[in-house]
């Protein structure tokens, strides 16, 4: 394991989503780190690192857009981990790092971008870009979590969701399935670990890092809607209550076509979507305003109430 | 999920007489039913290197055929007609009119990179399936899909501010694609979106309609990257070849009016 203290103040890239849709993320985000005594410093003037759609015009130009977030958190704020809650953020920053340290052409384009914008080059290697569960699995982790969790999550029934861009493709996670304590590709169970230690009962859900059409939403709703409603059907069958999300493109595209799915086609699902840092703030004692749970779409807060939880 | 192959007998090869003798025989009906030979001569022998000249598609030469990419897919699960490890067989053998019998769904590729994490060969079918569809418009067989449109919309706010603000990449993106400018299922999760939402936060949203929200420091990024998207635009239309087309098809026309 890692030296924990190296995660305790990390760079803070939240991405586009978050401050947009996905605002109740990011503040929850920002109020577990507060409750667990971890720093946060955003990153400083950051852009958008590419998302889904700009390696379609050009791959290497998404490349460079990550690079740029990586250079600034490494070179001007001179930090070793950044963290970045949004999966298209934190795969993207991954991506640029695979692709500077194997690809040559790659390096070159990033370097000419980046001496034209004036600002440093950043090499592969000079930061280590985590996601939101690593960094409170490192930073933290359970034994520690535990002695915080004021409000138990008992009796709450969750299916964990990953989706695909936390572990696919394989090679550009070249930390994980590395054996006992890191994550793993094919069956990812960081986000489970944090739950259980919060008191939450998590079920078999076999879609865990099944695809929700998240990069068509919009401009193929119908097999979006389809894709969604596979993973809601799966987790009311495996006897969830909550699916618990780690990406703003997961979560609001599981909103988005829980919506539409009952107002195009009539069926309409109960379960309940929150993001694992809404989840965990309410198990550190936090109320379920802080930690805006009433901003989601598909709202928990009455389910909590019942649940006593909160 | 059971993965279908496409089936090389297709109904409209399949002829039958409804009379029919032949040496005395009759075979009316379905006893003179047959499968017309087919046979392929427009071979495109540049497909592969104009596919792979795009963005994505650099890796197809090293497909073997293993078919762990349709295996895995997500798409091909819900419609057995996507299939990738078929189309980069396709491709590489250059059998383009084969290609184009799909050419309305392949833009379905919802970039879940099970395919690129299956592959044993580094292929990225993920890739060569945004590189195809390009291609397939760029070539000018399939109008711009509403997917492609999205990335347009998309990446145009990135390069211009460094950022995006969703609201208005939704709001353009549905009026381009000349849908109306909110379905109601639309409308309908938007309010439930923003029932709840601070006030300072929806104001961040409305203010974003006129003022967008911007990168600091941006300015020089910005040139480099339209300079470099310019650089890269004129290399995909030479590896295509499309200038050449089209002063082929002015010099055409100018011939004729000649005449």
């Amino acid at each position: 394991m890692d030296n924990k203290d190296k995660y305790k103040k990390v760079a803070y890239y939240p991405g586009c989503a978050l401050e947009g849709t996905a605002h109740a993320y990011d503040s929850s985000t920002r109020e577990v780190g507060k409750a667990l005594g971890l720093e946060l410093e955003e990153v400083e003037n950051w852009n958008c690192c590419g998302a889904m759609e700009v390696k379609n015009v050009d791959t290497k130009l998404q490349t460079y857009l990550s690079s740029r977030v990586l250079s600034i958190a490494a070179n001007e704020m001179k930090h070793d981990v950044v963290m970045a809650p949004c999966n298209g953020c934190y795969h993207n920053l991954k991506k640029a790092e695979y692709d500077l340290a194997e690809d040559d052409a790659s390096v070159e384009v990033v370097e000419k971008l980046s001496t034209k914008a004036g600002h440093e080059t950043y090499k592969a290697g000079q930061i280590e870009t985590i996601h939101a569960l690593d960094w409170i699995k490192k930073a933290v982790g359970e034994e520690e979590l535990e002695k915080k969790i004021e409000n138990s999550l008992q009796g709450l029934k969750v299916a964990n969701y990953y989706g695909c861009m936390y572990t696919r493709p394989r090679h550009i996670f070249p930390e994980k399935d590395q054996g006992e304590g890191s994550e793993s590709i094919d069956k990812p169970h960081y986000m489970d670990d944090l739950l259980a230690v919060a008191g939450a009962e998590n079920v078999e859900f076999p879609l865990k890092t099944a695809c929700c059409g998240g990069a068509h939403t919009l401009s193929d709703s119908d097999m979006s809607t389809k894709l969604v409603l596979n993973i809601l059907q799966a987790a009311e069958a495996s006897g969830a209550e909550v699916i618990a999300t780690e990406c703003p493109t997961c979560h609001s595209g599981l909103e988005m076509h829980q919506v539409r799915a009952e107002k195009e086609l009539g069926i309409k699902t109960n379960v309940k979507i929150m993001y694992f840092t809404q989840l965990l703030g309410v198990a550190l004692g936090m109320s379920k305003r802080k930690v805006s749970i009433h901003e989601n779409v598909s709202d928990g807060s009455k389910l909590l109430k019942e649940k006593g939880i909160g | 999920m059971p993965i279908h192959e496409k089936s090389l007998i297709r109904p409209e090869n399949l002829v039958t007489h409804d009379q029919l003798v032949i040496d005395g025989v009759d075979v009316s009906g379905h006893w003179s039913t047959f499968i017309e030979t087919r046979v392929v001569k427009d071979y495109n022998e540049d497909m592969q290197d104009e596919i792979a000249a795009l963005a994505g598609g650099e890796n197809i030469h090293r497909c073997w055929q293993c078919g762990s990419c349709t295996n895995a897919c997500t798409i091909n699960a819900e419609n057995p007609d996507f299939n990738p490890r078929y189309w980069i067989y396709l491709i590489r053998m250059g059998m383009e009119s084969e290609l184009l019998r799909d050419k309305d769904i392949i833009w379905q590729c919802v970039s879940c990179n099970k395919c690129t994490s299956a592959c044993p060969r580094d292929v990225v079918p993920e890739g060569v399936m945004k590189a195809t569809a390009h291609w397939l418009e760029l070539k000018g067989h399939t109008e711009k899909s509403s997917s492609t449109i999205f990335d347009e919309v998309f990446s145009e706010q990135v390069f211009a501010t460094g950022k995006i603000e969703e609201s208005r990449t939704m709001r353009r993106f549905f009026s381009r694609t000349g849908q109306p400018l909110m379905p109601s299922w639309f409308v309908e999760f938007m309010k439930r979106l923003i029932r709840y939402l601070p006030v300072k936060m929806l104001m961040h949203m409305g203010l974003a309609t006129v003022f967008t929200p911007k990168t600091k420091k941006w300015d020089k990024a910005r040139d480099a990257i339209e300079e470099y998207v310019a650089e890269k635009k004129a290399a995909d239309r030479k590896a295509l070849g499309l200038d050449k087309l089209i002063e082929q098809a002015k010099q055409e026309v100018n011939n004729i009016a000649a005449e």
